[in-house]
């Protein structure tokens, strides 16, 4: 299996290199977020208000991780279902956001928006959390801290393995992958 | 009879939390070896190096398998001859979740209210589900269940007249809708018969049988491998990717019903198909 290697923030210029059906492997800056924090960030936006981390060009990881054990950086940290943050995703890529990393199909609305605002919908593999743990160097909370699993956090990651789903050019992997593999009439 | 502490029950559910969080199944794993050899999608084979290598460091270091460790589901066959003994059964079973998802650090995934939505902080109450058995033994099986694939199951009152066709139709639909989300290859319970709230028991049951061990009942035994060809036709593969390996297994449980109704029920389990078993 071939790997594409991208590196966060990501760029107009990356994110056209990504293609539905990609396996790429992330290193650098990453930024969970799950419903509790969506919902806040975007009240902050309806306020006019600044957020508490600059989430431009970066990428968004929807997962609420185990507590940590003494000695390891994050606890098991696999990917949360993304259809929960689709009245949200349009706004955050509108805002700047380049990517985010989750599990299950996105609503229509939301797969344009991908195409729209030049974003790409990646996913790890669900369930495999001990997994993925391992490629995450550093875990520091950096908003919202009160929200315990779901606090923001800022994660810096090696080789973090995902699949490229929704491309910028409307593309989506679990519709082509399903009608490759169907044998129904 | 033979009496029994409950405290003792406190300390196997204690270590039960763990172990089921951390240690996949024989049974599971190789039916990961399986998807590996023979899936034919490359991103679906992918899946299956990634649940393999997953399910050894989960185990290796004693870690959660999945960041979510599930709702506590507990089933007790409690022989009749056994006089339980040193406080309240149900407090005791509690008592060791809430250790036991503390010690293990695993999330606590449970709100108190389903419409208020704050966190109980220690992942209780747990669902049990207690049958009494013959015996002078207390047998327990501790099943964490995802929310992922929780979601997607779903119970529907077929007419008789519906027939297997009904059910067949009912079960691929389901999985179909389901798609990507329950983290595929997934476990299909189904619960056939019985009433409204037995036929989700039986299908919750039907998840506890390890992957490879049919039916007893032929019948039931080719509708099970009948239904989960159906499933894997339908593409979606390991992860919804695409490929022939949807599910890992079908298992279905029945029960009598009543001469309109036929009940069906299909719970879906996520690859994180997890039990363990102790007999006290
Ligand atoms: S559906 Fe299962 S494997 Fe997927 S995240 Fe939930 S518990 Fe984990």
């Amino acid at each position: 299996m071939e790997f594409k290697k991208i590196t966060s923030p990501l760029t107009d210029e990356k994110v056209r290199n990504l293609k539905a059906g990609d396996n790429i492997l992330i290193s650098g800056e990453i930024y969970t977020a799950r419903d509790a924090a969506h919902k806040k960030l975007i009240e902050l936006l309806e306020k006019g208000r600044p957020w508490p981390v600059n989430l431009r060009g970066q990428i968004i990881y929807y997962v609420g991780p185990t507590p940590a054990k003494p000695g390891q950086v994050i606890g098991s940290s696999g990917p949360t279902t993304s259809g929960r943050m689709d009245p949200y995703t349009p706004t955050m890529l509108k805002s700047g956001v380049k990517a985010v990393i989750g599990k299950g199909s996105r609503n229509q609305e939301t797969r344009k928006a991908f195409q729209d605002y030049k974003g790409v919908y990646l996913a790890a593999t669900g369930g495999a959390g001990a997994l993925l743990a391992k490629t995450i160097k550093e875990a520091e909370v950096v908003a919202y801290p009160e929200l315990g699993p779901e606090a923001v956090r800022r994660l810096v990651v090696e080789d973090f393995p995902a699949t490229v789903i929704n491309d910028i050019y409307g593309n989506d992997l679990y519709e082509e992958g399903r009608r490759r593999y169907a044998r129904e009439k | 009879m033979r009496e029994l502490d409950v405290k003792f029950i406190s300390e196997a559910v204690v270590e039960m939390c763990k172990d089921s969080n951390y240690i996949l199944g024989e049974d599971v794993i190789r039916a990961f070896q399986k998807g590996l050899e023979e899936e034919v999608s490359p991103v679906g084979k992918e899946v299956f190096k990634q649940l393999l290598e997953n399910a050894r460091i989960a185990r290796e270091e004693e870690v959660p398998m999945c960041q979510d460790t599930g709702t506590a589901v507990i089933f007790v066959e409690l022989g009749q001859e056994v006089l339980l003994v040193g406080g309240d059964f149900e407090e005791a079973v509690n008592a060791g979740v809430r250790q036991g998802y503390q010690e293990g650090f695993l999330r606590k995934s449970i709100v108190r209210d389903p419409l208020d939505r704050k966190n109980t902080g220690d992942n209780t109450p747990a669902i049990i589900h207690v049958k009494l058995v013959q015996g002078d033994q207390v047998r327990l099986v501790m099943a964490p269940k995802g929310g992922g694939s929780e979601n997607m199951s779903t119970l529907k009152m077929l007419t008789p007249a519906q027939g297997v066709k009904g059910l067949e139709n009912f079960v691929v639909e389901t999985v179909r809708l389901a798609g990507s989300n329950p983290c595929p290859p997934i476990v299909v319970g189904i619960g056939l018969g019985g009433s409204f709230e037995r036929v989700a028991y039986l299908a919750k049951k039907a998840l506890l049988r390890p992957l490879g061990s049919p039916n007893p009942d032929t019948f039931y035994a080719d509708l099970e491998d009948k239904l989960l060809e159906k499933i894997n036709n339908t593409g979606i593969g390991p992860q919804g990717f695409g490929g022939r390996f949807t599910a890992l297994a079908v298992h279905i449980e029945v029960f009598p019903c009543h001469i309109a109704s036929l009940p069906a029920a299909v719970n879906i389990n996520c690859h994180a198909s997890r039990s363990v078993e102790k007999v006290l």
